[in-house]
């Protein structure tokens, strides 16, 4: 099932990229298409954030060490640090506040 | 968009390429973060390198594993993966006309087509250096995004439980830095908020990834209403660029 879904999924991807290449711009250059679909991203990641760090997998909500390390995540991107910094700092600081 | 102006120096060209390798290298290398952060949410390492191969735009790739690690099930992650490319479709609309690709072109060009190889062609004048812009960021990214993504997976499922190394706050992280700069303007701060709220509203009542679903609603009701600004998207205002300087 995982595999279907990857699968799907990949093809999916790339049909959304290749269709933007080949529909004539006109079709979807509406307003409010454009205001959606910028809007879509960050609604779409704010969500994956809370609920990456803040979900339980029974279904709950906890602040636990994930919380620790995206606060952490916050201060390295308020300091401009690169990508794999703000990754990899917020899972060090996560696992440093579970050992502790 | 394709006369190409007298003026249009080799040299021009050149400065395109190394600015596209240079963030091609700092973007692909990260690479090495989904592939740690895909084992970690149970996938395994084939499964993990088709992602990056077939799927190929971050944050989808980031979506349908954090989807899968929070216990949804694999076709909710699918759905978020989809729904985080659409807005792929967007640059392509923004770029067909400058890059000009048809047939065979067209179809392999689709495929580096995510916000990087689009914020370093789409401010081009000419189209040969839009066309450099798009295929050294995308190639070069395509290249190393899959080396990093094979070298994060199977380090990643060498080390044992990912949570003694608070890799699944990783995920989080990497979901933030992929939001943060999209948070440049008080409409999408306020969508993030809404739709962060939502989605928490809605985890006790429905199945795990459905709640992220149910966020993208905060983003249809916010940009149908009329609200008095601008379309978001200005000439000048290349969306991948944003992401490309949060991710480099």
């Amino acid at each position: 099932m995982t595999w279907a879904a990857i699968l799907a999924g990949a093809l999916g991807c790339y049909l959304l990229k290749l269709a933007g290449l080949s529909v004539p711009p006109r079709v979807l250059d509406h307003p409010v298409v454009s205001r959606v679909a910028d809007l879509i991203p960050v609604a779409l990641l704010a969500a994956l954030v809370a609920v990456q760090v803040v979900a339980t997998d029974s279904g709950g909500l906890a602040l636990d060490a994930r919380a620790i390390g995206l606060g952490a995540a916050v201060l390295l991107l308020v300091v401009r640090a690169p990508f794999l910094v703000v990754v990899f700092g917020a899972a060090l600081v996560a696992a440093l506040a579970r050992l502790l | 968009m394709d006369d190409e102006s007298p003026g249009a120096p080799v040299e021009d060209r050149r400065a395109i390429l190394r600015d596209s390798l240079g963030v091609g290298i700092a973007t692909g290398t990260y690479g090495v973060s989904f592939g740690a952060v895909a084992v970690a949410s149970g996938l395994d390492v084939l499964q993990t390198c088709a992602l990056s191969l077939l799927m190929f735009t971050g944050a989808s790739q980031f979506a349908m594993v954090g989807v899968i690690a929070s216990g949804g099930s694999p076709w909710a992650g699918t759905s978020t993966a989809l729904l985080l490319g659409t807005r792929n479709t967007l640059y392509g609309l923004r770029l067909a006309p400058l890059l000009g690709f048809r047939g065979w072109r067209r179809a392999a060009a689709a495929q580096v087509l995510i916000d990087e190889s689009t914020a370093m062609s789409v401010t081009r004048r000419t189209r040969a250096g839009a066309r450099t812009g798009f295929l050294a960021t995308g190639v070069s990214i395509f290249v190393l995004w899959n080396l990093a993504t094979l070298i994060g997976a199977v380090a990643g499922e060498a080390i044992g439980d990912p949570r003694d190394y608070g890799l699944d706050a990783a995920v989080g992280a990497a979901f933030l830095a992929l939001l943060w700069p999209r948070l440049d303007r008080p409409l999408h701060q306020v969508v993030a908020v809404l739709a962060a709220a939502v989605a928490l509203g809605v985890v006790p009542f429905t199945a795990a990834g459905v709640p992220v679903l149910v966020a993208a609603g905060v983003a249809l009701l916010v940009g149908v209403l009329p609200i008095g600004t601008p379309p978001d998207i200005a000439p000048d205002d290349p969306p991948g660029h944003q992401h490309q300087a949060g991710s480099s």
